[in-house]
């Protein structure tokens, strides 16, 4: 590492490997964007990233550097050479390829190499600049891994079989067809009964939730606050209970059910789903409440009340935003779960949405019916996820939660 | 003097406290023990069970009645028919016995079945054992009389009643250690076992480190971090179904964007089958189980990350500690505990985990994991015997595990 930190030395690797990142970002966006050839070189990118390092470390700013390296690009490209090479596309795709190309390699590598000298450089100068770029990485890394499978799902279910065949790689959409886009999704409602489906997700993960909440309250609220014999071991043993694997039970559940006839109802799914999600509740609630001040609680005891109405009147007021990160997390389990509705439902009529995605799974069922389900499956959570972001986030750290 | 002193034992209140307390837990105790504990008391007692899917069913006697032969007046011939099996094609049913009332106006024309006596009104029948599978017609000749063209009746106004004792299988006292035998044999099990390992393994670990390096990249705040906050945490809150099924699209053999975009890119010339080929099937799920659980460790991480003073890291500043070195020598020490704890949460989950699998590729290829490995031979094979033996066998595995677990969780507070 020593030999590295020379300014002339660093500057060039840095813009090599930045340029390398941008060149693979940028060709696989392209391609995703307009399915036409763009493919990235690393010959080239150390031919353009060795000079970008060496001139940023110089001298320059980040605005310069961005336009500087655009036009550099849009000539790169419209040549057929550089670290983004690209067989036929059209001129506005290279133009914006090049947009990125420069704006993406001249701005946040200036940003990265901006206390670099030309000379020797502190072991501090030279670790942020590599910190700062492998952060720059980062960035572009997971921002690319999670957002391509969602895109992918999307733009999926708005085309068709035949398009799809054609070249995989084009997600472009045709917008002259107007609401003929969605028509995956039309027929998955009006055809595959999915708006049923829907409202099946919707009220048995309420019910969930409701009865979730009736069981794990006053359990939590007594291994939180009261003082019995086992209360620790009790505390213990809830966190046991999600050690079993749900396929575990699901087995002689199944064998259960089929002997009592509770399999394809939804009574039995309403029954089964609330206990696999009590402890859960129960364990994040019992935190919270452990958090709050037993002073507020005692001096309503002094004043008069019973321990139950301590609860109803002081602690769930209290605890409110509790109790909507559980709810919150209640019903992201409720309506993601798979396995039960699976094994238990087999009568179309009773499906859940997700029984009901698995269900398109079939050759004769073309592809962007199973995404547009899968869309219809994933915004509603997501939309409620985003929604109530802070809750969410805090209620999954307060119980450590089972994923 | 011996009185004087604090109170010892538990006092009235404390007894009222406690009474409370379990009156609380009860329903909580009641609906969890009904559907954990009972299943898993279940499971170890269908494990020595020779018990297949088709068994579910206790086996039946059933019974047909009719009449053949058309009888148009009376004095014709015809024939009393009870066509009988035994519902289960396996299992026996003992003492098997038949008794119908005689139809009025018939009268039996010739002999009569060995086993059966007809007493005034009522036909019975002793038909003994029978075996799986079992079927028999019993014929009785009947001659026609006027009173039963006058009665108009049918011969099965009058319900059968066949009785027989069944011995079900799941009840009985018939046991087996065949399907542990049948888990244990061969080398699938150990190939099974491998293959659970590597996934739990590298799936924990793998998500654990990218959720450190996304932890850091947001630990500090800047424009549009909730949004990224947000957007990462995606993978975890979409519906397994949903995303698995995006997975096993974008990385489709013949149409799958993946594949387009390597051979357009020149690493590869011909399609890549992802999750069809031996070793790469295990390497992508594992793969996807770090994508989608990579973002509840960033969570946890990045809140403990938070919590860290910042004078710490002021100081090291000052004692000219590089950022390499602050993270190497302050961060990483102070994450221990929760990566610790995370690590063992994460490594049981993993190991119970069988949605991802069983979508992704329905643990063919050479990705079936134990738990996948309960569903095929309780459903696939249709042995629920041998299925439940695999989930005591995880089932062993995670009480080892959990003592393990405890150990770390009693010097770890906090979660």
């Amino acid at each position: 590492m020593k030999h590295l930190r020379f300014g002339y030395l660093t500057g060039p690797v840095l813009g090599v490997l930045w340029t390398f990142v941008l060149a693979v970002t940028v060709a696989v966006a392209m391609s995703f964007a307009t399915g036409e050839a763009f493919r990235p070189s690393l010959i080239w990118s150390v031919i353009f990233g060795i000079p970008t390092g060496l001139a940023l470390v110089w001298r320059g700013t980040a605005l310069i550097a961005a336009g500087v390296l655009v036009g550099v690009y849009v000539v790169a490209l419209t040549l057929g050479v550089g670290p983004v090479l690209t067989g036929n596309a059209s001129t506005l795709a290279r133009i914006v390829a090049a947009l990125f190309m420069g704006i993406g390699i001249g701005w946040p590598l200036k940003v990265f190499v901006e206390e670099l000298s030309m000379g020797a450089l502190t072991r501090h100068e030279f670790e942020d600049a590599v910190i700062r770029t492998l952060k720059g990485f980062g960035y572009i890394f997971f921002t690319a891994i999670v957002v391509i499978p969602f895109y992918v799902m999307v733009m999926t279910s708005l085309k068709n079989q035949a398009q799809l065949m054609q070249n995989p790689l084009d997600f472009s959409i045709d917008l002259t067809q107007g609401w003929g886009l969605f028509r995956s999704y039309v027929e998955l409602m009006t055809e595959f009964n999915f708006g049923t489906y829907m409202w099946t997700s919707f009220y048995i993960s309420v019910l969930t939730v409701l009865i979730t909440l009736l069981f794990a309250i006053p359990g939590a609220y007594a291994v939180a606050r009261l003082r019995f014999r086992g209360q620790a071991a009790f505390s213990r043993s809830i966190l046991l209970i999600y050690m079993v694997p749900m396929i575990v039970l699901a087995l002689p559940i199944y064998i259960a059910f089929s002997m009592m006839g509770l399999r394809n109802s939804i009574v039995g799914i309403v029954m089964i789903y609330p206990v696999t999600t009590i402890p859960v509740a129960l364990y994040m609630l019992q935190g919270y409440f452990r958090g709050l001040p037993s002073e507020v609680e005692e001096a309503g005891l002094m004043d008069g009340l019973s321990r139950l109405q301590v609860i109803w009147k002081i602690t769930l007021p209290l605890s409110l935003p509790a109790l909507a990160s559980v709810s919150l997390y209640v019903f992201m389990i409720a309506w993601n779960e798979f396995l039960l509705a699976f094994m238990l439902l087999d009568d179309p009529s009773k499906f859940t949405l997700t029984r009901g995605i698995a269900s398109l799974n079939s050759s004769e069922i073309p592809r962007q019916h199973l995404m547009a389900g899968s869309v219809i499956a994933t915004v509603p959570i997501m939309a409620l996820f985003l929604g109530l972001e802070k809750f969410m986030t805090k209620g999954l750290t307060a119980g450590s939660v089972k994923g | 003097m011996s009185d004087i002193g604090p109170p010892r034992g538990t006092g009235p209140l404390a007894r009222t406290e406690a009474r409370l307390a379990w009156g609380l837990l009860t329903p909580t105790l009641l609906a969890v023990s009904l559907v954990v504990i009972l299943p898993l008391l279940a499971v170890f007692w269908i494990s020595v069970k020779p018990v297949s899917l088709a068994d579910l069913r206790a086996p039946e006697t059933v019974v047909r009645e009719d009449l053949r032969g058309r009888p148009a007046a009376a004095g014709d011939e015809a024939t009393l028919r009870y066509r009988l099996r035994n519902s289960s094609p396996t299992s026996a049913i003992t003492g098997v016995t038949l008794t119908d009332t005689w139809p009025a106006g018939l009268s039996l024309n010739g002999a009569l079945d060995p086993r059966c006596t007809l007493s005034e009104t009522t036909l019975s029948c002793d038909l003994g054992d029978w075996e799986g599978g079992y079927r028999e017609t019993l014929n009785i000749p009947v001659v026609t009389e006027q009173a039963w063209f006058d009665a108009g009746r049918d011969v099965d106004a009058d319900p059968v009643e066949v009785d027989g004792k069944a011995s079900f299988v799941l009840t009985n006292n018939q046991f087996t250690l065949q399907n542990f035998v049948s888990v244990f044999d061969g080398g699938e099990f150990w190939s099974v076992l491998g293959v659970t390992l590597f996934y739990t393994i590298f799936g924990t670990l793998g998500a654990m480190i990218m959720g450190l390096f996304a932890s850091m990249l947001l630990n500090h705040s800047f424009k549009g971090q909730g949004i990224l906050r947000g957007l990462y945490l995606f993978p975890y809150v979409a519906p397994v179904i949903a995303v698995a099924f995006a997975w096993i699209l974008l990385f489709d053999p013949f149409s799958g964007s993946a594949n387009a975009l390597l051979v357009q890119m020149g690493v590869t010339d011909q399609a890549i089958n992802f999750f069809g080929e031996r070793p790469l099937a295990l390497i992508m799920v594992t793969l996807f189980e770090i994508w989608r659980y990579f973002p509840l460790s960033f969570l946890f991480i990045l809140a403990r990350m938070q919590s860290i003073p910042t004078d710490m890291y002021e100081a090291a500043d000052m004692d000219g500690a590089s950022p390499f070195q602050q993270f190497w020598y302050l961060s990483l020490p102070q994450l221990l505990g929760i990566l610790s704890v995370l690590f063992l949460l994460r490594f049981i989950w993993t190991f119970n985990k069988f949605d991802d699998i069983f979508l992704l590729t329905g643990g063919n290829a050479g990705t079936r994991v134990l738990t996948v490995n309960v569903y095929e031979q309780a459903f696939a094979v249709s042995n629920i015997g041998a299925g439940a033996a695999v989930a005591v066998v995880i089932f062993g595995c995670l009480l080892a595990f959990s003592v393990f677990f405890f150990k770390f969780m009693s010097k770890e507070e906090g979660l």
